[in-house]
């Protein structure tokens, strides 16, 4: 092979690499959680502060845990296909009110319409803290024996619905 | 004047412009300069260029608060680096641990320089050698033909 063109051909490997680099967000973290047990909490439900929630409730059952907050902007974008979500299918979803006031929350929900089966208010964060949320919204699901198999960083789009949440909820209910 | 005046308040303001001084009591002096080495320890994964002593975004305070807590507690370093690191990944320590998963990380830049150092030395060898080839019998008895015709003329 020619000598000269030894360093064409390291900088298309160099241009290759930085090309698949570009297509990625650094900004999504992979969850350190798959594959393992969901963390556990004990927390109060967002519409009846004296009735709690914890994961071990969800046992045998496949869940979405969806953490959400009324702050949060990109949780409103998400909230039209949650609704719609719920709506086509039979989903246990679950809402996170993360660092929230419960009234803000109440008023959000009462707004916007109220996907979840029940929401659990996290006031000062500290379950965002055991299940790694670093931004709202993100969406967990998992499986009967409440091992947690896959995290979504970010709104869902309907897009998602169809290509990973509801097939991996399917493959999970065969389990 | 109207400069001046700019300068002084700008001047006046810059305290606000910096990240709120928390005060924490700890129970000793010790757990404190622990607190203050682990938060630069830790990346703010909402604005991943910052640690969690820098940063002002409300994930960071709350886990300056999650490590104080652990640190008065009387939990370990390590403790704390492992609390942080099942949530977060790898990725929240600034100085990655050493597994197979970073090996490359850590490994990686002496591999590239060793390649490079073999180059440059077989380059430089290269250019050293010089090329002493012995002349066969047929080019010596040419040249002293050569020579000879020379002579011959002259």
């Amino acid at each position: 092979m020619n000598r000269a063109l030894l360093p064409l051909l390291a900088f298309i490997i160099l241009v290759v690499f930085l090309g698949i680099g570009l297509t990625k967000d650094p900004r999504k973290l992979p969850s350190t959680f798959i594959g393992k047990t969901a963390p556990t909490f004990n927390l109060p439900q967002l519409h009846d502060l004296k009735k709690t929630f914890s994961p071990e409730d969800m046992l045998g059952k496949v869940w979405l845990l969806n953490v959400w907050a009324s702050w949060c902007v990109s949780c409103r974008a998400e909230h039209p296909v949650l609704n719609n979500m719920v709506s086509k299918n039979k989903v246990n979803l679950i809402g996170l009110n993360y660092k929230d006031e419960v009234a803000d929350a109440r008023g959000w929900l009462a707004r916007y319409g109220d996907p979840y089966q029940l929401s659990i208010s996290d006031l000062e964060g500290l379950v965002g803290i055991d299940w790694g949320v670093y931004g709202v919204p993100e969406t967990f699901i998992i499986d009967k024996k409440g091992v947690v198999r896959l995290k979504h960083t970010g709104p869902v789009t309907n897009k998602d619905i169809n290509e990973k949440v509801m097939p991996m909820i399917k493959m999970l209910e065969q389990e | 004047m109207k400069k001046l005046i700019v300068v002084v308040s700008l001047l006046l303001a810059m305290p606000m412009l910096q990240a709120a001084v928390e005060v924490k009591p700890f129970q000793n002096p010790e757990y404190e300069q622990r607190y203050k080495k682990l938060i630069n320890e830790f990346r703010c994964v909402v604005c991943q260029n910052q640690n969690i002593a820098d940063s002002n975004a409300a994930l960071a305070k709350d886990l300056r608060k999650q490590v104080f807590k652990m640190i008065n507690a009387g939990k370990s370093d390590e403790e704390i680096m492992t609390f942080m690191v099942t949530r977060y990944g790898d990725f929240v320590l600034y100085r990655p641990q050493f597994n197979s998963m970073t090996f490359l990380l850590w490994v990686g830049p002496f591999i590239i320089f060793i390649i490079g150092l073999y180059f440059l030395i077989n380059f430089i060898r290269q250019r050293n050698k010089v090329v002493v080839t012995e002349l066969s019998q047929q080019e010596k008895e040419k040249i002293k033909k050569l020579l000879d015709e020379k002579e011959q003329k002259q």
